[in-house]
């Protein structure tokens, strides 16, 4: 196989429509969080402690983390797609993000439900 | 008027450089291509492509002042000196404005630009009526001088996995078309990380296309289709 073009990896409407949906949910909850805020007449220990308590916001905290992280991997992978070209290489390097979001989701949860 | 032109011919130069022109002109309502010819005229080793002369056959797209378009079709007065034209950007040259397209139409092919219909063709045309055959307009239009798809970085990165915005028109020219059956095939050919989805809405293709097409759009309808047999 001598410098053959292969395409037709058949995930290119899936990726593309994600990145869309999780973007949106991320403004959704990146509105609503300053606007909360934003109404607060003083943010400090107490306030983020009271917000944080409720578990409705833990959940949607995470489910905007985990948007923010699939958002990141679908990034992340067309990049390496576009600048690393060894299929070996960049198959290290989709695991190794892969990785690493995987540890920030344990750490995210850690986080929220940890305090 | 004073010009600027790209000038290399493999055979003779190390590197391309930068020629300068002064010709003794009134801009009026002269066009591009009418100047590059006198200045052809006077030095027979300037290349450059042309045919129909009036925006048609799309053989003399080129850079002009740093955008593409054609110099058949771009009025003199309305550019700045000195004027300064390149060859078409992301190809390889083959000698001055002249770029070698072989890749821009391997992608065209890529997308089957042809109709495809089983059925055995009537007595008489395949009929749409008036609202079908509406649906092509803004999309047959386009004469493949090269323009939005060498305008474009994704095609400039990829270009041998990315269709390019004149080859997506042309796969929406297809899929539009209530005569063709080959839908589903087109859409699986479109459906990877690469060949559709390298777009990235920059549309630099709508900002340069000399026939005020819309690529960008045509490449909105191909997403809305696989959306719409997906979900």
């Amino acid at each position: 196989m001598l410098n053959r073009i292969v395409t037709g990896a058949h995930y290119g409407l899936r990726d593309w429509l994600i990145q869309r949906i999780t973007a949106v949910i991320m403004v959704i909850y990146t509105l609503v969080i300053t606007g909360y805020l934003l109404l607060q007449p003083a943010i400090d220990y107490n306030a983020w402690t009271l917000l944080f308590s409720s578990n409705v916001v833990r959940t949607f905290t995470l489910l905007f983390l985990l948007c923010t992280f699939y958002h990141a991997w679908i990034g992340i992978r067309d990049i390496v797609m576009d600048y690393v070209k060894p299929a070996a290489v960049r198959l290290l390097l989709h695991v190794l993000v892969i990785i690493t979001l995987l540890l920030y989701v344990i750490w995210s949860v850690q986080i929220l439900w940890g305090m | 008027m004073k010009f600027k032109i790209y000038r290399y011919n493999p055979e003779t130069d190390t590197a391309p450089y930068m020629q300068g022109y002064d010709l003794d002109i009134k801009a009026g309502n002269m066009m591009l291509l009418d100047a590059l010819i006198l200045i052809k005229a006077s030095d027979d080793s300037l290349s450059l492509r042309k045919s129909c002369r009036e925006g048609v056959c799309g053989s003399d797209a080129m850079n002009i002042n740093g955008r593409n378009g054609l110099a058949c079709i771009t009025q003199l007065s309305t550019l700045k000196q000195p004027i300064e034209l390149r060859p078409l950007p992301g190809l390889p040259v083959i000698r001055d404005l002249i770029v070698d397209m072989t890749q821009f139409f391997k992608q065209y092919h890529s997308i089957k630009p042809y109709l495809v219909n089983n059925d055995p063709p009537p007595e008489t045309e395949r009929l749409q009526s008036p609202e079908e055959r509406a649906e092509l307009d803004g999309l047959y239009e386009c004469i493949l001088c090269g323009c939005c798809t060498t305008a474009c970085p994704s095609f400039w990165w990829n270009p041998d996995k990315f269709v390019g915005p004149a080859g997506l028109l042309q796969a929406y020219r297809f899929l539009a078309d209530t005569r063709d059956q080959a839908t589903a095939e087109r859409l699986d050919n479109l459906e990877d990380p690469y060949r559709l989805f390298r777009c990235h809405t920059i549309m630099n293709c709508v900002d340069v296309c000399p026939k005020q097409l819309n690529p960008t759009k045509a490449i909105g309808k191909i997403k809305d289709m696989m959306i719409k047999r997906t979900v």
